[in-house]
């Protein structure tokens, strides 16, 4: 077998395609979107928290994976908050109570304040931590695979869009640079250089640079050849990427029914099969008049089967898990119940585990720190 | 390779054409450097050849350009591609992706080259351009020199028959320079290729040139030859030119090496003479204007400036000298209290410059950044002027007084966005020393400045050292250096490796020594008017190898 033999031959230091990551990563939120234990859970964030340290390279966005941790904890923190202040009270085990609103009879049904039961605290925190945690498996595949490389195996019709996003995501850091440096110009000046006025002062100059490098950019990328064509027209390209993203539409939608339940049948799996045989169509039809190639394109060997393959089974495993364990599932928060631990759950998850072991080591300048800083623009530094 | 039949080119929101009937016809395996003055239509030249003038640019373009057969009126850029490479002025700005490596396979995915082409022609332009060490680094935490290389590097895979640079090295130290210049030697004498240059600093590059067009602006007709016969009208020349050109000497020579050979007999008049001394007018020996003890600066694990020792006293000129990233513009910014240090101290004016602000510092303190455009925020430059009265606390009109003592034909109603580079330092200029500060910073002020400008510049700064300012320029400019600093600060790594008188410190360097300097080392003359000033021009004249030259 070839993938055999890849895996012995490339055990070296390479990036993991940045596809197989998401995969993973996709899995762990599906299995996450299943389950209302907070034992498993938090099994899960440990899982994406154990693999994003071992494989996390040392670049800009890899850093985001801290964002994504905290993002989830404010998603918890609202989530109960807004129960304790807005729902009603589930269960009897009253903790505290609050002074409550009385408000007028149009407003019926809306409580505000009152008597706050664990149970409900519970069942909120359940449910942010079931958000944070696909949250944070997100944030697990951004810090893991690098967005330019994952923008790099779009299929060739959404190539335009994708080097548009990457153009996009280099210039965010120079807008950045530019804010820093023209507020030292106003400091300069002897102006202020924090409140409404400093921003209203530098938002030209900044808008104006920014600009001014799109039209460069716009012109260097013209000049090397970005946007070359081969004998198909102009409108067959416009109707090949018409039909991509109205294929991607649908297949979002009937992903989204298939998941969601209560949604209407046609929604589900024959939107789904549109939405995929249109996308295929487009991608097929476009890749034979793009003359793009591509330079040194992740391979998917071995390794990148494993790491997606961990991903999908722990999703597996979950959603066995809900038919066969259902209360194990979703610890009852009435009565509070202590979380129990479901096997075939675990089981899934040590699994997900294995790509902090099979996936490739990191090219070695992106696993040590960076040293250098940026010496060309001293006055940003 | 090149041609150019009846060329003229109308932009569009202009009545007169920038460029008119232009007939040119450029070989292959050419070195052709095209100079004139910001504005007179060097870049709507250089960016005709791939047609982004006018297929990107708008305007009319009447007549027309031939690349290898190729009519850019039916060929737009992109799919000149191939036969024509283009490197913007600034080429961080044209980056494409993120890291060197691919930075270098863009091009070549675009024309739809197979794998192992691209892989076997990123290797081949890595070792060309002593790139392969810099292969996966993100290309933002390059420096200035290793960019352009890239920048360079990048349209090279596409292997093209012409190459078009835009001020290739202006923004560069001397050292980093020389190497864009040998490779792009290398690329002509080994692969025939067609080099196309813009650049103002002809004091580097006029020696490599096979021939030199000139773009004197207004729509005037070029002027093209060997660059012998344009240096020897050009109305501004490199000092190496200049000192030829005064002595008389025939041929031309355009490199230091050519002068020394006929520089003999010059050399033998300066034996016992003094060099003519830099007058300082040390007002006060008194508080140093800058005094920084054992200043250290550090970002992450990057040391900016590694415990830095100077003073500063009133009237005096001094130069920071050093590669891109050697700590210059952080020193700078230290003395405005731009930045606060890691350790170590820094008086400006004897008080910590981070405490001050608003007209405190203006007072004390002015800096002209690298872009002085980033100082301008006003739509007209009368309203940036009375801005500029109102933050200084001076009395109305001021800046508008000091601008035309400067410059007097910037109008008040022109947007500062439409000066030229160097129009728009002097209002920066203006700005900055409308408060009166004792001490004046200039970040790399001749970055993108053309020779006459150049030389206002130069008057200016000359007039403000005896009126008792004291002036830091950060610069690479070495012959700027030369003509102004009566002190050289040389820093590199953060250390400062040289601190003295300028002669002192140039003359032993040959990285920073002036090209008058290494022509008539070991004597310590700096500038070409040093030595006129020493024998007098008629004994300069007669002590001409050859005689019988009409140019004096």
């Amino acid at each position: 077998m070839k993938a055999a033999l890849a895996c012995g031959q490339h055990a070296h230091a390479r990036w993991l395609h940045p596809g197989a990551w998401w995969i993973w990563a996709l899995g762990l939120a599906a299995a996450a979107s299943r389950t209302l234990n907070p034992m498993v859970l938090a099994l899960i964030i440990a899982v994406a928290a154990v693999v994003v340290s071992a494989r996390k390279p040392d670049a800009p966005w890899a850093r985001s994976f801290v964002f994504f941790v905290k993002l989830g904890i404010a998603i918890i923190v609202i989530r109960v908050g807004i129960q304790i202040l807005f729902a009603a009270a589930l269960g009897t085990t009253t903790l505290f109570t609050l002074p409550s609103l009385a408000l007028p009879s149009w407003m019926a049904g809306v409580r505000i304040g009152g008597t706050v039961t664990l149970e409900s605290i519970l069942i909120a925190f359940y449910d942010g931590l079931r958000l944070a945690t696909i949250i944070i498996c997100v944030g697990a595949a951004n810090s893991l695979a690098s967005p330019s490389r994952l923008l790099k195996s779009v299929p060739a019709a959404l190539y335009e869009v994708g080097v548009s996003v990457v153009v996009a995501l280099t210039f965010t850091p120079q807008l950045v640079a530019d804010v820093t440096r023209v507020q030292s110009a106003r400091h300069l000046r002897g102006r202020v250089t924090k409140g409404p006025r400093a921003i209203a002062g530098a938002a030209m100059p900044v808008l104006e640079g920014a600009l001014e490098r799109s039209v460069t950019l716009a012109a260097a990328m013209d000049s090397r050849g970005y946007g070359r064509r081969n004998t198909n027209s102009a409108s067959q390209q416009r109707l090949s990427a018409a039909l991509l993203i109205g294929g991607l539409v649908c297949a979002c939608i009937g992903a989204y029914a298939l998941v969601a339940a209560g949604s209407p049948w046609f929604l589900s799996t024959p939107m789904l099969a549109v939405g995929v045989i249109a996308s295929l169509i487009a991608i097929t039809w476009s890749a034979k008049s793009a003359i793009r190639s591509r330079y040194r394109p992740d391979p998917w060997w071995l390794p990148e089967w494993l790491v997606a393959l961990s991903g999908v089974f722990a999703a597996g495993t979950f959603w066995v898990a809900t038919w066969v364990v259902p209360f194990q599932m979703a610890t009852p928060a009435d009565p509070p119940t202590w979380p129990a631990l479901p096997v075939l759950a675990v089981l899934g998850l040590a699994i997900a585990l294995t790509p902090a072991l099979v996936a490739p080591p990191l090219p070695e300048v992106f696993a040590v720190a960076l040293q250098a800083e940026p010496h060309g623009n001293e006055v940003a530094a | 390779m090149i041609r150019f039949e009846d060329v003229s080119i109308t932009y569009s929101d202009q009545p007169e054409p920038i460029l008119r009937d232009i007939n040119l016809l450029l070989e292959e395996g050419e070195l052709v450097l095209v100079v004139g003055r910001t504005g007179s239509g060097k870049t709507t030249l250089l960016q005709a050849i791939n047609g982004l003038v006018p297929h990107f640019t708008g305007g009319t373009l009447s007549g027309r350009v031939v690349v290898n057969g190729r009519d850019t009126r039916t060929h737009p850029p992109r799919e000149l591609a191939d036969l024509v490479g283009v490197v913007p002025q600034d080429p961080a700005s044209a980056f494409v992706a993120d890291t060197v490596e691919e930075e270098l396979a863009f091009g070549m995915e675009c024309l739809g080259l197979s794998g192992e082409v691209m892989r076997r022609r990123v290797e081949e332009t890595l070792d060309l351009l002593g790139l392969n060490d810099l292969r996966y680094r993100p290309l933002m935490t390059l420096s200035a020199g290793q960019q352009q290389r890239v920048a360079i590097g990048a349209v090279l895979t596409s292997h093209p028959k012409v190459l078009v640079l835009d001020e290739p090295t202006s923004a560069l130290d001397p050292g980093a320079a020389e190497e864009i210049l040998s490779a792009l030697q290398r690329l002509v004498h080994d692969l025939g290729m067609t080099v196309v240059m813009a650049e103002h600093r002809l004091e580097r590059v006029v020696q490599y040139a096979d021939r030199v067009i000139i773009v004197p602006g207004n729509a005037q007709p070029l002027l093209i030859g060997t660059p012998q016969e344009m240096m020897r009208e050009a109305p501004i020349a490199p000092p190496v030119v200049e000192l030829g050109r005064l002595a008389g000497w025939n041929p031309l020579p355009l490199s230091v090496r050519d002068a020394r050979r006929v520089a003999g007999s010059l050399r033998e008049l300066l034996v016992g003479q003094e060099p003519p001394i830099r007058v300082i007018s040390h007002v006060d020996s008194g508080t140093p204007l800058v005094q920084a003890k054992d200043l250290t600066f550090r970002y992450g694990p990057h040391v900016a400036l590694k415990s830095v020792s100077v003073q500063v006293h009133g009237g005096e000129v001094v130069a920071l000298m050093g590669r891109n990233g050697a700590g210059k513009s952080t020193l700078l910014n230290a003395i405005v209290g731009l930045r606060t240090p890691t350790s170590g101290t820094i008086k400006t004016h004897g008080v910590d410059p981070i405490s001050l602000k608003g007209v405190e510092l203006l007072a004390r303190v002015g800096l002209v950044p690298q872009s002085p455009g980033d100082l301008l925020e006003a739509t007209t430059v009368a309203a940036e002027c009375r801005a500029a009265d109102r933050d200084a606390r001076v009395v109305p009109g001021t800046t508008r007084e000091l601008l035309s003592s400067l410059a007097s034909e910037i109008r008040d109603e022109t947007h500062p966005r439409d000066l030229s580079e160097g129009q728009r330092l002097l209002l920066a200029l203006a700005i900055v020393l409308a408060a009166r500060p004792p001490l004046l910073l200039l970040d790399e002020p001749t970055r993108g400045l053309d020779y006459p400008t150049k030389i206002r510049l130069v008057d200016v700064l000359r007039n403000l050292a005896p009126a008792g300012h004291a002036i830091i320029l950060a610069t690479h400019d070495v012959e700027l250096a030369a003509e102004v600093a009566t002190r050289v600060i040389v820093l590199a790594e953060g250390e400062v490796v040289a601190d003295g008188k300028t002669a002192e410190v140039v003359v032993a360097s040959p990285m920073f020594a002036p090209q008058v300097s290494k022509i008539l080392a070991p004597y310590p003359w700096l500038t070409v008017s040093d030595v006129v000033n020493t024998v007098g021009p008629v004994i300069l004249r007669s002590h001409a190898p050859t005689s019988g030259d009409a140019f004096a």
